[in-house]
């Protein structure tokens, strides 16, 4: 069978799978962004602290994908079979590009502009919200490109764990050894990640300042 | 308390503080930077500023005038000694309030790259909640005062500016709440000669019409001639020369006597 035949026999489910792939990816980025930026916002100007959170973020980062999954599945409350534990693993890989662009963005403002705002009478926060975040709202959208793509790419693995997506599909044709069925859920994933890495590429370059 | 410091900003002073009493007062002061203080920058400075005064901090880079300004908004705190501002010491004011109440101008300018010329120059009555119609009359004239049309560069981001433009829009932004007091770091230090005459001559006019008090470092005896009406020379964190910019050159110190000595080969016929 030719990967277009099964593509339009299968449509629906691809369809489905390739929701369901969003929607984990999505769920799993508003929970690392809610997690990475607060955090990164602490750690700045906190050298161990930095150095502490992006060393555990780093240790997650290097855990193979499959046996994170695998780690998680006996933790109670966070593992367990199915989306949950996805998601858990998903944030975990999406975490450090976030936190480490999250530091080098604030971190790397010009100090002559921060002197102006400090010796003006700004108070921390007042730097941090009009001066420090916009300055480098680039800079923090770029972790989140990279992130994004790398968990497109990493959240086929959930499909070992029961929680769906296109990596269903990928599981499926290699049992099957079929070409045809691994490309349908692989070349769904290659253009989500292509189109998420696009998109905030623009957003990227639209809010870069001067 | 608070009260009572934000009338001392708006140059009323209550009863008990004369017009005589220094406006900025250095008590002993030493300050030195690194870890534990391992690099001593000044030593035991005494230094009453008057209110109204143009005073020029003049000496070598690494004298140790940048810091003195510094101290005076709190950037920088003391090793030892106080640094007195409206009376009291920089240590018991709300850094916030000391600072909204001292115009800061460097080098650099540090404009806000993001945000446009009219909204650098409104910071600090923005940060204190001024009324729009208000900001926005103190915005033309604070433009007009250093010599910028206020429509025409309300709209324009930093990096559209020449470096006479960006430094007279952080001229602008310095004086924006009026504050008595005027911190100038080599404020025309970066501009190329033609531009930083014209603006050392305006803002020399500027000055006198202002009455404000104005405390600018430089490392130029000229700019110093030209803009103080007191020249402080500082040397290794130490005062090593005061007095007016009349009696200034004919001191007879022999860092003086060099200054005098280097301008006038440099200028000729000053």
């Amino acid at each position: 069978m030719s990967f277009w035949q099964f593509f339009t026999t299968h449509q629906a489910e691809i369809l489905a799978a390739t929701r369901e792939h969003l929607t984990l990816v999505f769920i799993a980025m508003m929970i690392a962004v809610g997690i990475g930026l607060p955090l990164g916002m602490y750690i700045v100007g906190r050298p161990r602290l930095q150095s502490i959170a992006l060393g555990v973020a780093n240790i997650f980062q290097t855990i193979p994908s499959l046996a994170l999954f695998g780690f998680l599945i006996p933790i109670p409350f966070l593992g367990g079979i199915g989306a949950r534990t996805a998601i858990v693993a998903l944030v975990l890989y999406a975490l450090l590009p976030i936190l480490r662009n999250t530091c080098v963005g604030l971190g790397s403002i010009d100090p002559v502009i921060l002197e102006a705002g400090e010796a003006m009478g700004m108070t921390d926060r007042q730097i941090l919200f009009r001066v420090r975040l916009p300055l480098a709202r680039s800079v923090l959208i770029a972790g989140i490109r990279t992130s994004t793509v790398i968990t497109i790419g990493v959240a086929t693995i959930a499909a070992a764990i029961g929680a769906g997506g296109l990596g269903t599909f990928i599981f499926r044709g290699v049992a099957m050894v079929s070409d045809a069925v691994i490309l349908a859920g692989a070349i769904p994933a290659a253009l989500l990640a292509l189109a998420a890495d696009f998109l905030l590429g623009l957003l990227e370059r639209r809010t870069k300042v001067g | 308390m608070v009260e009572q410091s934000e009338r001392l900003l708006l140059g009323m002073s209550p009863s008990g503080t004369g017009i005589g009493n220094p406006i900025i007062e250095f008590r002993g002061v030493s300050y030195a930077a690194g870890a534990n203080g391992a690099r001593p920058i000044l030593d035991g400075i005494s230094l009453a500023i008057r209110r109204g005064e143009n005073i020029v901090l003049l000496g070598k880079s690494g004298a140790g005038k940048t810091s003195l300004l510094k101290l005076i908004n709190r950037l920088l705190m003391p090793t030892s000694g106080e640094v007195l501002v409206e009376g009291r010491t920089t240590a018991a004011w709300d850094v916030i309030r000391l600072r909204r109440g001292i115009g800061y101008v460097i080098q650099d300018v540090g404009l806000f790259p993001h945000f446009d010329v009219a909204r650098n120059v409104t910071l600090v009555p923005n940060l204190e909640n001024w009324p729009k119609d208000r900001r926005e009359r103190r915005y033309v004239e604070v433009m007009q005062l250093v010599g910028l049309d206020p429509s025409e560069f309300a709209h324009r981001l930093p990096h559209q500016l020449s470096g006479g433009q960006r430094q007279r829009v952080g001229v602008a932004r310095a004086l924006a709440a009026d504050p008595p007091i005027l911190l100038m770091d080599e404020p025309f230090g970066a501009l190329d000669p033609v531009t930083r005459a014209d603006l050392q001559r305006e803002f020399g006019e500027l000055a006198q019409r202002l009455a404000k008090t104005i405390v600018l470092v430089t490392h130029d005896l000229r700019e110093a001639l030209l803009l103080g009406s007191r020249i402080v020379l500082l040397d290794e964190g130490r005062v090593v020369a005061d007095a007016s910019a009349k009696e200034f050159p004919r001191l007879t110190h022999p860092l003086v006597q060099k200054y005098v000595a280097s301008q006038q080969s440099t200028v000729p016929h000053a």
